[in-house]
């Protein structure tokens, strides 16, 4: 396939879109599906049937559009947005399709939500059929990696990222284009492998699964330039095995581009070659972590080793290896379409672009959003989230899972970038933001995520191993009410060890929602210990169940 | 056992033969050249294909894959995703993930390990409710997110998922 003939298909299919006057756009992603969207789609298939219009008149099974609280979302097309809708709404709409729209269904677009997003790595969500290609090369998709094959240097394209300033997104905010360089670098004995991490494992986190649903082509389309550009030929997608439907969407998308060449052997008539296959996790957090990642995709058990040396040099196979987030390699096709240049105006000094999160928790608007960098948490939690239900107070915003920290409401009016995140004690870690109001007690909150670390942490090394349940211990004392100032005072000095002795960073990390709260909700703490009272009303002697 | 092992090592035949699931296994693992690193792309189909992965089965992709039975048992226990156990005739997973935890879920596993008497990973006694707890669905939108016989609902209450039980548990004695 010549890069006339990928023009060809992206031309035809558009010709094929305009003979519609009406598309109905399904999201078919998980949120959605578990609230029946396939169910939907299939009822206005069947009410555009009866009515003989299959000609002009079609719905298509989309992306992610975000809004996955007010779920099963519909749009239009001509920027109309129906929520909450069920197969019996379908004869209604179809029916309004010429005329005013069903009002009882309607979703504002004028939101906020909607408003204040910025979409680079959701462009495509909800607007193309993750499962055709066919749509997706008509948005554009594979011309940026078939102008990269025939016009650029991989060197060039290192550059573009360098010049971007994108930085990994998976949580450490490695700066993406220097990794690339590095692995560009490294001698291989036989080959070089690029590898996306899809083991989304942080509780609150679907960032990556909504894109993998929404957008599958965009992220193999990104790990293609990516390989050209380090001269890696085989490619890993490794994936939870719990999202079986990002898998499936997966297997379908590989599937289409190696039938078109634009994954396999001497892709689109150039010397370069690179194929991609899936591997699947197996619940097992530790293996977000690269060392251990590599350690699964090898068949063994997910256990991290100590580094250097660095999987840029030595990773899979003992083979030099470029390990990107779904995320960074999702960005990478609209960078180089559009200049590093152009990508590093958008964001903050240090922090460019824009970044997908999960909004979660206690909040009005729950969902995904894209935002630019620097963006304040106030006006993610309060504008594009609607603030919090039942008029109560948000009391913190935690980011990073069980590596980040829990930031209070105090520090709202903060600008969400890497430095001014790891400032205040958290992480920008891959994009779950769980909004807390107070009704959670903040040290049961503590004990959740030291009960995720204990029971995901390997056993590899022992202060991971034996001082996440240590300190499980101590925080079920504390919210058993029956602890004393030496607990406090013992779960500090755990704090420090864990953090300067572990082997890998979910070791090195776990204290950190301990220490985030210890610090900016001290007073909780003491008034289990001192007063034997959770102010929150969650802890206690009820509390016992050792969760 | 050891003068087993060496027999199996020269020649591995499925634990039934029969079996035409069995069948979809080996496939799995000539894909991949029967080579150790397709281990566990190996048990991810075993238990898709039987549910859960035993012993007769642990021993089979060992040897078939060349790979120490101790290394295989090792990686099958390691990753929570794989069970060695049957699940009862339904399952009842519910996510334990932050947006869940903040939003109840802690009351709704509650709810059924008191009505039944089980914790998670357990099964009811007659086999026929499994409860499971999951790190995270991704389905924070909608927490709390409960996943009955693999479908996922939302915004579940407590009283939602006692009802829920209580049928599977009133349909099928």
């Amino acid at each position: 396939m010549t890069p006339e003939e990928v023009e060809q298909i992206a031309q035809a299919e558009r010709e094929e879109q305009k003979k519609f006057t009406h598309t109905l756009r399904v999201c078919v992603a998980a949120g959605c599906q578990s609230c029946q969207s396939q169910a939907v789609k299939d009822a206005f298939d069947q009410e555009i049937k009866k009515r003989g219009t299959e000609h002009i008149c079609r719905a298509k099974g989309v992306g992610c559009m975000g809004l996955c609280a007010e779920g099963p979302l519909v749009s239009t097309g001509d920027g109309t947005l129906y929520k909450r809708v069920v197969s019996t709404d379908a004869a209604e709409i179809v029916d309004s399709l010429e005329g005013p729209p069903v009002n009882r269904l309607l979703c504002s677009t004028d939101i906020p939500f909607f408003q204040r997003q910025k979409k680079i790595v959701l462009e495509n969500s909800g607007m193309v059929d993750p499962e055709r290609i066919e749509d997706y090369i008509a948005a554009n998709g594979y011309s940026t990696l078939l102008h990269v094959l025939t016009e650029m240097a991989p060197t060039q394209a290192i550059d573009e990222i360098v010049k971007s300033g994108l930085r990994g997104r998976g949580g450490a905010g490695y700066p993406t284009g220097l990794k690339w360089s590095t692995v560009a670098k490294a001698s291989a004995r036989k080959v070089k492998y690029a590898i996306c991490n899809a083991d989304e494992g942080d509780p609150g986190a679907f960032m990556d699964r909504s894109v993998l649903e929404s957008d599958p082509h965009r992220v193999i389309e990104g790990m293609a330039i990516a390989a050209y550009a380090v001269g890696a030929s085989e490619g890993f997608i490794y994936v939870r095995a719990e999202y079986p439907l990002a898998i499936k969407r997966l297997r379908t998308a590989i599937r289409q581009a190696e039938r078109l060449g634009l994954l396999g052997h001497n892709i689109c008539g150039t010397r370069f070659s690179f194929g991609v296959d899936l591997r699947l996790g197996a619940g097992a957090f530790v293996c977000g972590e690269e060392t251990a990642l590599l350690a699964s995709v090898e068949g063994k058990r997910g256990t991290p080793r100590p580094r250097p040396p660095y999987p840029a040099q030595e990773g899979l196979f003992g083979e030099p290896t470029l390990i990107n987030n779904v995320e960074t390699y999702a960005n990478v096709p609209p960078i180089i379409r559009n200049g590093g240049e152009w990508y590093a105006k958008i964001g903050t000094e240090r922090s460019k672009g824009t970044k997908v999160f999960a909004l979660a928790g206690r909040v009005e608007n729950t969902g995904l959003v894209e935002v630019p960098m620097g963006i304040t948490l106030r006006e993610v939690v309060y504008e594009i989230g609607g603030g919090i239900p039942q008029g109560r107070k948000c009391k913190a915003v935690q980011t990073g899972g069980p590596s980040g920290g829990c930031i209070p409401a105090e520090f709202l009016d903060m600008p969400v970038d890497y430095e001014s995140l790891a400032k205040v004690g958290s992480i920008m870690g891959s994009g779950g933001m769980i909004v807390i109001d107070d009704s959670s007690c903040m040290v049961d909150v503590a004990k959740y995520f030291m009960d995720f670390c204990m029971t995901e942490s390997c056993g590899k090394c022992i202060p991971c191993r034996v001082g996440t349940y240590q300190m499980h211990q101590l925080l079920d004392k504390i919210t058993k009410l029956e602890a004393g100032e030496q607990d406090i005072a013992m779960l500090k000095e755990l704090c420090e060890l864990l953090k300067n002795t572990s082997l890998c960073g979910l070791g090195q990390s776990a204290p950190n929602p301990v220490l985030s709260t210890l610090h900016y909700f001290a007073e909780e703490y003491t008034a289990h210990v001192q007063n034997g009272q959770c102010p929150a009303g969650v802890c206690g002697k009820h509390n016992a169940d050792g969760r | 056992m050891s003068s087993s092992l060496v027999l199996e090592l020269v020649r591995p035949v499925a634990p039934d033969p029969q079996d035409k699931r069995w069948r979809i296994v080996d496939a799995t693992m000539r894909k991949l050249g029967h080579q150790s690193r397709a281990l566990i792309e190996t048990l991810h189909t075993v238990q898709e294909a039987f549910g859960y992965i035993d012993e007769a089965a642990l021993r089979y992709v060992a040897t078939s894959l060349h790979v120490p039975l101790s290394r295989t048992y090792g990686v099958a226990t390691f990753y929570h995703f794989f069970t060695l156990k049957p699940a009862g005739k339904h399952t009842c997973v519910v996510c334990m993930g932050t947006a869940c935890y903040i939003k109840g879920a802690p009351q709704l596993l509650s709810a059924v390990e008191k009505d039944y008497a089980i914790n998670p990973g357990e099964t009811t006694h007659d086999g026929l409710v499994s409860l499971l707890t999951a790190r995270c669905l991704g389905s924070c939108g909608l927490a709390p997110a409960v996943v009955y016989d693999h479908e996922v609902a939302g915004k579940v209450t407590a009283q939602d998922l006692r009802e829920r039980v209580a049928e599977w548990m009133s349909n099928d004695s």
